[in-house]
């Protein structure tokens, strides 16, 4: 342990981790969102297994297309999102807020696709309780006949749309959030609060939005892809 | 820095605080005033939900009678002054979940968390006072919307405080929809609460330890508070998700914990206690944290065992999340997976069995002041280890298929909440009420209060082992119903008595904490000769805490150091400065 008395006289500022708590305190609170997520998925895993005739094939029910290029958008929003901060490492006071402004913009994108398809869906027949009575969706699986080219549609999909409206919801929660948060720091940026020497703000609200979008590769690709 | 300007102006710490009154004392950002609203809060929960247990230990003491003052609530809760069923499982379910998100875990986490963690590692504030004030906001309006649901049509939330599905998802069969909906509702906001919370504490443990505050010179309240963090963080987001889905369940008909549609009433089971084991540590260990403290203060004697008070606090912590399945023995488990849980659960009473000996050990042939503080602690390590014992019996799968969900379980979780927790929060308010409101609390009513709560405390729980042994159920509305269970009932009717006498008890406290704060006498810096840096700033400490940033020498419980002037040593004072008598003009 390092002796107290040599050490130089003290420095209230200086965090005894040389990293500032504004990024130790996000690292710590994405801990706790990682075991809300683990929670999420770990019930859907557990439902899946114990009734897997809930759900239709990928594909059937859900646009993979569409939503492969939404994901593709946020992808490329982590990627503005590095560009935005590596601008204001070199003090690109212009660079920051072009990428800022582009990273909120292809966030709330994401979000708007996804309310669309929600919209979509429940007007097919996917609610959050199964099928909605009368839908092309119940009547298909009621029929037992092909839907879309694919094999018959599952009787019940009780669980197939209450996992895939609370997961994907609360993911798309999440990027709500992250794009109010954005938009905020993105204000401050035009207002010139940040600089070469201190732009903590971009980079805690980073490392929110890289762990968003990292949770959503892997949401996509449980949820729509298996 | 205010602290810095006050290093100038040393004669008088004269930063003049020219906040407002409500930026003082409402939305404070100060971590002390935070603490201690936290504290009035959830003292303000803890007699409510005293309250609660007393009516329901009066249904249970002298079933169908009418209820003293029973005639004020309305029709829909106690007809004629009779309590009804609905409204009997209503108060059982809040009496725990008051007790547990809005008493014990606000007054360890919220007011100790807040109050003695930057205090005691030597930081001015928390590392984000923003967060914090707004953590404590949101837990009030949490605690608002818990108890709306008393006011709602259907009654309040009755699937008890472990709400299992389907009862709990189903407003079809138990009657409850809003009142269950505000109980999710609640706890995923204060869990929002407590997540903030907790990412606050632990990043000013890393990050805020004053210079030469090295981790293995931490007291032992600050190991116990930032593993427990560790663990609200960690846990209480399982418990949002799982308030989550049974919230979707009961408004927009998701089908998590629907049999009817395939879902799985045991997920629940499974999500709830792999967030309630570790939340039982949550409750325990601060709790153990401060008895440690208040022991070695007492005894005049360093922690025995330091290092391995710190190695079990974590392997609690950490073991802590392999155990859940024991609550669930009787869910049709498969046994070899039992005896999995069995074994890790009695694992971890070795963590738990170190520290008790370790605790002995600090007072074996200490010169022990037995002031208010010492004597609860002294109580909570005998009541702990009756509580652990209880607990080895219920971690073995063919006991415990016997005992499950009898007053037994109830006798062990009140041996270890309230003897518990309780009796090491009773010693940690009386130890730090100097440092929080400049005044000692009253010693001989303080001593009266031990003592009383001691005696009616047992009378009340010791009994319930045995009631419990013979099959009293937990949960039941009217014992004289079962044949079997009416030659228990002069026992209910004794444990119904001993449970008024301990909840009159408690108004002694409330008188002497209410009184102390106006009255009590003025108290110095340091008026238990401590070794903790928060003695070393006047009481009450200002806003930013320390004259200037201390710097610590020494370990944690320097007691009785031979060739001292004085029997303790600070830690942020030198060996050779103590000596003399350092800071004495100050
Ligand atoms: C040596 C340590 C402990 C062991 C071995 C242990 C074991 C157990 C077991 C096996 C049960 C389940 C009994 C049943 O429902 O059939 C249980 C219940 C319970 N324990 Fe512990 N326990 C220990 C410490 C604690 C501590 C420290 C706390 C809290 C501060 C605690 C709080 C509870 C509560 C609240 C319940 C009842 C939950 C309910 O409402 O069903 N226990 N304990
Ligand atoms: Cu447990």
């Amino acid at each position: 342990m390092a002796n107290a008395t040599m050490m130089g006289p003290p420095a209230e500022t200086q965090p005894a981790t040389g990293v500032y708590n504004g990024k130790v305190g996000m690292w710590i609170f994405l801990g706790s969102e990682v075991m809300f997520f683990t929670a999420l998925i770990g019930s859907y895993i557990i439902l899946r297994f114990a009734h897997p005739e809930q759900w239709a094939t990928p594909g059937q029910a859900l646009n993979i297309p569409v939503t492969a290029v939404n994901t593709f958008l946020l992808i490329c929003s982590s990627v503005t999102m590095v560009k935005a901060f590596a601008a204001i490492q070199d003090g690109d006071q212009k660079g920051l807020r072009m990428w800022l402004v582009a990273t909120v913009l292809i966030g709330a994108t994401f979000v708007s696709v996804q309310v669309y398809e929600y919209v979509h869906l429940a007007h097919l027949g996917l609610l959050p309780s199964g099928y909605r009575e009368g839908s092309d969706l119940a009547n298909a699986a009621a029929s037992g006949v092909a839907w879309k080219a694919g094999p018959a549609l599952p009787a019940a999909v009780g669980l197939y749309g209450t996992t895939f409206y609370t997961m994907t919801g609360f993911h798309g929660f999440h990027v709500t959030m992250g794009v109010l948060c954005m938009a905020f720091v993105t204000w401050k940026a035009f207002n010139g609060k940040y600089t070469v020497a201190d732009h903590r703000g971009v980079e805690v609200i980073g490392l929110y939005w890289h762990f968003v979008d990292l949770v959503w590769i892997i949401l996509f690709t449980i949820v729509y892809l298996m | 820095m205010a602290t810095t300007a006050a290093v100038v102006d040393h004669a008088t710490h004269a930063h003049a605080d020219d906040r407002s009154f409500i930026r003082k004392y409402i939305f404070s950002t100060d971590h002390k005033i935070i603490g201690i609203q936290f504290g009035l809060m959830s003292l303000v929960f803890l007699a409510l939900g005293g309250t609660l247990a007393m009516m329901i230990r009066w249904q249970l003491g002298f079933p169908g009678k009418p209820m003293p003052l029973g005639s004020l609530l309305p029709e829909t809760m106690a007809a004629g002054g009779i309590m009804l069923p609905e409204f009997y499982v209503a108060l059982v379910t809040m009496h725990g979940t008051i007790m547990v998100f809005f008493a014990i875990m606000p007054l360890l986490m919220g007011l100790f968390g807040n109050f003695l963690i930057p205090l005691k590692i030597g930081a001015p504030d928390m590392a984000f006072p923003r967060i914090n004030m707004a953590s404590f906001w949101i837990a009030v309006s949490a605690g608002v919307l818990m108890m709306a649901g008393f006011f709602v049509e259907g009654g309040h939330a009755g699937a008890g405080w472990t709400g299992y599905a389907p009862l709990s998802a189903r407003p079809d069969l138990s009657g409850v929809s809003l009142g269950q909906e505000l109980w999710c509702l609640s706890l995923i906001i204060l869990g929002l609460a407590s997540i903030l919370g907790a990412t606050n504490y632990i990043t000013t443990v890393i990050n805020m330890r004053a210079p030469g505050m090295t981790w293995f010179r931490l007291p032992l309240s600050i190991w116990a508070l930032f593993i427990a963090s560790i663990l609200v963080l960690l846990a209480i987001p399982i418990l949002s998700g799982a308030a989550i889905m049974l919230l979707f369940d009961q408004t927009i008909g998701t089908n998590f914990f629907n049999p009817a549609t395939g879902g799985q009433p045991l997920l629940w089971q499974h999500l709830f206690w792999y967030f309630g084991h570790p939340e039982v540590y949550i409750l325990i260990l601060p709790a153990m944290g401060f008895v440690s403290d208040v022991l070695a203060c007492g005894s005049r004697k360093p922690v025995f065992g330091y290092h391995s008070m710190i190695y079990a606090i974590i392997s609690i912590g950490f073991l802590g999340w392999i155990v859940w399945g024991h609550h669930m023995f009787q869910s049709g488990m498969n046994p070899t997976l039992g005896m999995t849980f069995t074994i890790s659960t009695l694992l971890i009473a070795v963590p738990s069995a170190i520290k008790v000996f370790n605790w002995m050990g600090t007072m074996w042939r200490g010169s022990i002041h037995f002031t208010t503080p010492v004597l609860h602690a002294v109580g909570f390590v005998a009541m702990f280890t009756i509580g652990g014992l209880s607990g080895v019996f219920m971690s073995s799968t063919p006991v415990d298929i016997y005992i499950h969900d009898t007053y037994f379980i109830v006798a062990h979780l009140h041996y270890v909440l309230f003897g518990g927790s309780l009796f090491g929060l009773f010693a940690a308010i009386t130890f730090w009420y100097p440092k929080m409101f400049g005044r000692m609390m009253n010693e001989f009513w303080g001593k009266v209060h031990f003592w009383l709560t001691m005696v009616f405390y047992n009378a009340v729980f010791w009994p319930m082992h045995d009631i419990g042994v013979h099959g009293h159920m937990r949960r039941i509305y009217d014992p004289s119903q079962y044949d079997f269970l009416k030659p228990l009932a002069p026992v209910n009717t004794f444990i119904s008595i001993s449970a008024f006498l301990l909840f009159a008890t408690q108004g002694i406290f409330a008188l002497n904490f209410i009184i102390s704060w106006f009255k009590g006498e003025k108290a110095g810096r340091n008026p238990w000769k401590d070794t903790g840096l928060e003695w070393s700033t006047p009481s009450p400490a200002p806003h930013g805490n320390f004259e200037k940033t201390p710097t610590v020498y020494n370990a944690p419980y320097e007691f009785s150091v031979p060739g001292m002037a004085e029997d303790y040593l600070p830690q942020d004072q030198k060996a050779d400065q103590s000596r003399a008598p350092a800071g004495a003009g100050h």
